[in-house]
């Protein structure tokens, strides 16, 4: 069972949700679960790293630059910090 | 070889964010210097400095745009929006027509500090976030701008201590005049924040007036006991008589001449000889008299030993009959890599509004410079032909005389 309950994920979800909204100034109502990340919020290469500064700032780890090609969707980048927080907390 | 004119001028100082602000205090002999208490805390000899307010951008830029911007950027950008208004250029003749931009600054302290603090937090290059890099080169104004308004002419920083504002100027001048540029953004821009001042309080250069900060800066005055750090952006759109009269844009005045020399001396001790150079270089470029300037904007930024030099300077080159002189410094404080820009749009705002700025706090002058034709007070007068000043550390000068625009 995973250590990481549904409130929790929500808060972490959450918790994205506003720093993109906030950082990446992308309308609320445009994100959903099965949006594209990149396309959404208009990522350039720039843009990767500040979003690697934010999910530290908020989360306490780094994203390795390389794991962003198998992050797709909200959905994939949820469940990427979601598994990172678990991990971190094991 | 092109006349070269002006066409468009924008400010975001400490004695107003827009020209008519600037021009009203500059009218009223009003100072634009208070305390920031944060130096006090951090050890600061002296805590005065101009005050600039940070100007609101979300509404004008996007995320991308805002986050390479230095403070000093920032200021920049709103002086330009301003004068290229005043020009007639808007997004689509930027986006069709070569112009340039040639803007001065000579530090960008307060990014490089905060990415080295990061990364000495972090441990990790990649959280010091994109921004930095973008905020933190010399460059960062003109890279930004040039980007933030598709410019597709000459791009780049002009680096020259507190003379780079002039220097900019006088070199996009140089550009149009031999017909390598038709338009061109030029200017100065000034960081303020304490960071970015440490080093040169502790030169023990700074006033220590901190009892009476609108009198502390007084340029020329017997009591003057140093400068206080200033700031802001200033911007100046020059362009050929032949482009600005294609584009039926008001002309506010044409550059008739650049002058420049360097002391070849000492690093901040200021000599006679130097600006002497700059000013007489001016005056045979321009092919004016001496005695036919009628307003001097002096660099002088209220040291003992600064202000001293270009007096003398001043009486040597101009003798018998001497201009009306001030430094708006005495109320904007010393705007440093910003200077040279922004006195040349104080002195276009005199000349349009028919009046000269007085050089406030000046009481009592050095009794070798009491045949100088101070402005105490301000004077109204309509005149069309002035001259201004711009020297910085390295003994490098600048001298940049304007007239009035006539056929």
């Amino acid at each position: 069972m995973s250590m990481t309950g549904t409130l929790e994920r929500e808060e972490i979800i959450g918790k994205i949700n506003d720093f993109l909204v906030e950082e990446f100034e992308v309308e609320r109502e445009l994100i959903s679960p099965e949006a594209n990340l990149k396309e959404t919020l208009d990522l350039d290469s720039l843009d990767y790293v500040d979003l690697v500064v934010e999910v530290e700032s908020n989360f306490g780890f780094k994203v390795s630059p390389e794991d962003f090609v198998n992050i797709a969707t909200f959905q994939n980048f949820y469940d990427y910090v979601i598994n990172k927080v678990e991990a971190e907390k094991s | 070889m092109n006349r070269v004119v002006i066409t468009g001028i924008g400010i975001y100082s400490c004695i107003g964010q827009n020209v008519d602000q600037v021009r009203d205090s500059l009218y009223a002999g009003k100072s634009g210097i208070g305390l920031d208490p944060e130096r006090d805390v951090q050890g600061f000899r002296s805590s005065l400095t101009g005050i600039v307010p940070q100007p609101a951008l979300k509404e004008l830029l996007n995320r991308r745009q805002r986050i390479g911007l230095a403070e000093q950027g920032e200021y920049a950008y709103i002086a330009t929006i301003e004068a290229l208004k005043m020009a007639g250029m808007d997004e689509d003749f930027l986006t069709n027509n070569e112009v340039g931009i040639l803007y001065g600054n000579d530090s960008s302290a307060k990014p490089v500090i905060y990415a080295v603090d990061q990364l000495r937090l972090k441990k990790d290059t990649t959280l010091i976030g994109s921004g930095s890099i973008f905020q933190s080169m010399n460059s960062t104004v003109t890279m930004n701008l040039a980007t933030i308004f598709k410019l597709k002419g000459i791009n780049m920083t002009i680096s020259a201590a507190c003379a780079s504002g002039s220097h900019a100027i006088g070199l996009g001048y140089t550009l149009i005049k031999n017909g390598l540029q038709d338009q061109i953004i030029c200017g100065g821009a000034q960081e303020i924040n304490y960071q970015s001042m440490g080093s040169f309080d502790g030169l023990g250069t700074f006033s220590m007036r901190q009892d009476s900060p609108t009198e502390a800066s007084r340029p020329f005055d017997k009591n003057r006991d140093g400068l206080i750090p200033s700031g802001g952006g200033a911007t100046v759109i020059i362009e050929s008589l032949e482009s600005a009269k294609k584009r039926g844009a008001n002309i506010l005045g044409e550059i008739l001449g650049y002058g420049f020399s360097s002391n070849g001396d000492h690093i901040s001790a200021p000599n006679v000889e130097g600006p002497m150079r700059s000013l007489q270089m001016a005056l045979d470029q321009s092919n004016v008299k001496a005695n036919e300037i009628e307003y001097i904007n002096a660099h002088a930024t209220s040291t003992i030993a600064g202000d001293l030099s270009e007096g003398k300077a001043i009486l040597n080159v101009f003798g018998e009959k001497q201009p009306y002189l001030s430094s708006t410094k005495s109320m904007t404080g010393h705007e440093m890599w910003m200077a040279g820009a922004s006195e040349i749009v104080y002195s276009l705002l005199m000349m349009h509004n028919g009046f000269i700025a007085p050089n406030i706090n000046l009481t009592d002058p050095e009794d070798e410079l009491k045949n100088l034709n101070f402005a105490f007070d301000v004077i109204k007068k309509d005149f069309n032909l002035f001259l201004s000043n711009s020297f910085g550390f390295g003994g490098t000068n600048s001298s940049i005389i304007v007239k009035k625009f006539r056929e």
